[in-house]
């Protein structure tokens, strides 16, 4: 253990030196600024910035790439809260409270427990990184297909807490977000479904289009459709920019739990960003001694809400680094990327990176130190500017936000066909809120639904059709335990006249 | 916002580039067809910076759409880059099988030939602590039970999957009764093998060396004819199995680019692989090279769909 200190103390001297905070600087900017567009993603600019590789040292072109790479996650928030437009889509869950907050006025906490929230999970994230990065490491290759899909079942489960006031019009729109995601090939075997010979739809439908149609799109043209007077009056009322006393009390155990969650998900490989959202949202949900204010029971948008997720959504992006460093696999995009900016300086992540290049990535772990600072101090003082934006009247706000949503979803693939079907689903979405659909759990169906196809018959192979794989195996076991219990302990407990804070 | 954006990176990158004095192409965009971290990613990524550096591209962008086999990449290539000059996409044997296999609506036949680039050979690799030893002892536990033996590689008609049947097949096994486990890309085929979700792994030999250098996994056999320059792993002929397969990579343009496009796009690759990052490339990869452009390329992939199309139903993938 004390040589891990002497190490980092070591990493600190590097990520320290002038030039290096420079790039640590350079990559957080960026990366916050990339994070808040819709369309282009941390991938892309990691993989457009890594001719710098050719130019500077190893250090400091990593420890700006790292930095765009966190910044990102920092990012992605901030149109999230505002303007209901998710800039990634692990961002999602946090335009569901952070947007209400906003439209009553409460954007600048919202902001603030999201920026804080990345801080803290970022950093805890570091921490465990440095202090258990190989333990972690064995502990995530124990998840194989079985262990994936009971994971998955439990998210399914939990995520019924996104569905709205209505558990019937709840199941509907996850029904329509999993006919979604069964359009375009499937992973497994490559047959073409749901195409209805439209070759545009082989390669499926983007989700953040999804999310960008049925958020954004859908809301401005509900606001200008039935609702041109609307809360106007209310939305320009902001009460206060920071976050009160309550919201303290409310956010730190939000943002601990959010990183305990999306530290150990964004280990494992192929787990993604969203799920640990996803699973952050049900558990403050579940635990909140406030659930009236969650926006799905009309609720003024509860800043449990968005601190979980985003903190979870950061702890994600620093257990990614884990498999990364370790073991050279990458579980993301933009990861893999990194594994090439690595290349290009001739060392190769993996097993053996710890021995052969040790100060190099003890400088970047503590780079990353710094650079959650850095975006600390970067995004706090963006809080008061980004909520002023909410002042813009609201005409001008939503034609705002249609063409940013435009311009971002034409600029994932350049393809006019996607920006039609932006709009066909944002018409999609407009029907849906006229009728008290909920849309999240439409993403929710579509992210989740092809990732537990192609576990769940992986996991069948492996175990040569035998279904109880699921209970036969200690981890995939345990899920399903827990599972089972979210289901069925409530309905006991109320059963023996014991009442719960959800029903209140 | 964007535009500005997407400038300032582009001015921000073209500062650090040496500029080179004659550009044939522009901003060279790859599909990758797989996942990031496996073979087919490195292929793409190593020729773009190969070309950058020769100068004969501005810049290199890469997208990577994993899964079918890289037929997924493939439909969304040819129907987003029609026409552009600047677009290609990694290809190779697995693509080829998938597309046997799976008749995608859009296949390589709709794209422009540009050029082959190598050959690379597989191993078979199971975790340290597996109580298998040699082929051998998996071609047992195979003829014993066909079932238990769980082979994790790449999409189903890969040359991974068609080296199994085959194996199977020179054991006397029915290839049908294999239970082949497919992963999107080399990453999660990894992680399956070191997890111990599966019992005996195959992937190219570069995606594999660095977990056997480590000694986290133990290498059994390798695909080529003859051991591979430097390396003590026996090949599946020396261990008394009559399989020898190969997997080839190469780069297609996008559909409907003129010939003129076609020529220029192919003399950036070539320059490419003259480069001494590319041939560095190819030597820590252990990829063999073998360059072949123009209508002999086009030749050899239309023979190679015969081959493919052939080994896959000798041993029933396909009817």
């Amino acid at each position: 253990m004390m040589e891990t200190w002497t190490l980092l103390l070591g990493g600190f001297g590097t990520a320290l030196q002038p030039m290096n905070l420079m790039w640590a600087f350079i990559g957080c900017l960026l990366g916050t600024a990339i994070g808040v567009l819709p369309g282009i993603g941390p991938a892309l600019t990691v993989a457009m910035l890594l001719p710098v590789t050719a130019k500077v040292d190893p250090a400091g072109a990593l420890i700006m790439l790292c930095g765009v790479y966190y910044g990102a996650a920092y990012g992605g928030s901030t149109t999230s809260i505002l303007m209901n437009t998710p800039g990634e889509s692990s961002s999602i869950m946090t335009a569901l409270e952070g947007n209400t907050m906003a439209k009553y006025g409460r954007a600048g906490p919202a902001l603030a427990t999201s920026a804080i929230g990345s801080f803290i999970a970022g950093t805890i994230g570091v921490v465990l990184l440095t202090l258990f990065a190989p333990l972690v490491a064995d502990l995530a290759l124990k998840f194989g297909p079985a262990e994936f899909f009971s994971l998955m079942v439990l998210a399914f489960v939990t995520v019924s807490s996104v569905l709205g006031a209505s558990m019937l019009r709840g199941m509907v729109s996850l029904a329509l977000g999993l006919a979604i995601g069964l359009v375009g090939m499937d992973s497994i075997a490559g047959i073409p479904r749901y195409t209805a010979g439209v070759p545009e739809l082989i390669d499926g439908i983007e989700f953040v289009l999804v999310a960008v149609g049925l958020f954004a799109v859908g809301e401005a043209l509900y606001s200008v459709l039935y609702d041109p007077k609307g809360d106007a009056t209310e939305r320009n009322k902001m009460s206060s920019i920071w976050m009160t006393k309550d919201d303290w009390k409310r956010s730190w155990p939000a943002w601990l739990r959010g990183t305990a969650i999306g530290f150990p998900f964004g280990s494992i490989p192929a787990g993604g960003a969203e799920i640990p959202t996803f699973l952050s949202y049900s558990t403050e949900r579940k635990l909140s001694k406030f659930p009236k204010e969650f926006s799905g029971e009309g609720g003024k948008g509860a800043i449990e809400g968005v601190a979980g997720p985003e903190a979870a959504n950061n702890a994600t992006a620093a257990g990614a680094l884990v498999p990364l460093l370790t073991l050279g696999i990458p579980t993301s995009a933009t990861a893999a990327i990194l594994i090439a900016a690595f290349q290009n300086y001739n060392i190769q992540p993996g097993p053996l990176l710890f021995q052969t290049s040790g100060p190099l990535v003890w400088g970047l772990i503590a780079s990353l130190y710094v650079g959650n600072v850095m975006l600390l101090v970067l995004n706090l003082p963006l809080v008061g500017m980004w909520a002023r934006l909410l002042t813009i009247p609201k005409p001008q706000l939503y034609a705002g936000i249609l063409v940013f949503a435009s311009i971002g979803v034409y600029g994932m693939r350049q393809s006019a066909f996607d920006l039609v079907l932006m709009y066909v689903i944002g018409v999609i979405g407009v029907i849906m809120r006229r009728f008290d659909f909920p849309v999240a759990p439409v993403i929710v169906g579509m992210i989740l639904g092809p990732m537990a196809e192609k576990q769940l018959r992986n996991a069948l192979a492996i175990a040569q059709g035998d279904w109880l794989i699921f209970f036969k195996q200690p981890i995939a076991c345990t899920f399903m335990v827990i599972t089972i219990a979210v289901m069925f302990v409530p309905i006991i407990l109320r059963k023996r006249g014991v009442r719960l804070a959800e029903d209140d | 916002m964007k535009l500005m954006l997407r400038q300032a990176m582009l001015a921000l990158g073209t500062t650090v580039l040496l500029a080179g004095s004659a550009l044939a192409v522009d901003n060279v965009k790859f599909m990758i067809g797989a996942n990031p971290g496996g073979g087919y990613d490195q292929t793409g990524r190593g020729l773009g910076k190969a070309m950058v550096e020769a100068g004969a591209a501005k810049s290199a962008q890469f997208e990577n759409k994993g899964g079918a086999g890289g037929t997924i990449g493939l439909a969304q290539f040819a129907n987003a880059t029609k026409g552009d000059g600047n677009a290609m996409i990694v290809t190779g044997a697995v693509m080829v099988g998938a597309i046997v296999q799976n008749k995608p609506p859009v296949t390589l036949a709709q794209i422009t030939p540009i050029a082959r680039l190598f050959y690379e050979y597989n191993v078979f690799v199971v975790p340290a602590n597996s109580p298998l030893k040699s082929m051998k002892d998996v071609v047992e536990m195979l003829k014993k039970d066909p079932g238990s033996v769980k082979w994790g590689g790449g999409s189903r008609g890969s040359v991974d999957h068609i080296s199994v049947a085959q194996i199977a097949k020179d054991a006397g096994v029915d290839p049908t009764k294999i239970n082949y486990v497919p992963f999107q890309g080399g990453g999660e085929a990894s992680a399956a093998i070191l997890g111990g979700h599966v019992t005996i792994g195959t992937s190219g030999w570069n995606e594999m060396v660095q977990f056997i250098k480590s000694g986290k996994m133990r290498a059994l056999a390798v695909t080529s004819g003859a051991k591979l320059p430097g390396e003590t792993v026996p090949t599946l002929k020396e261990q008394g199995i009559n399989v020898e397969i190969g997997n080839w990579r190469g780069v297609y343009g996008a559909a409907g680019i003129s010939a003129d496009q076609r020529k220029s796009l192919t003399d950036a690759v070539i320059a490419g692989t003259k480069q001494k990052s590319w041939n560095d490339a190819l030597a820590a990869n252990d990829w063999f090279p073998a360059v072949l452009t123009g209508d002999e390329f086009s030749k050899f992939v239309d023979a190679e769909h015969k081959r493919i199309e052939e080994s896959m139903r000798a041993v029933g993938l396909v009817k």
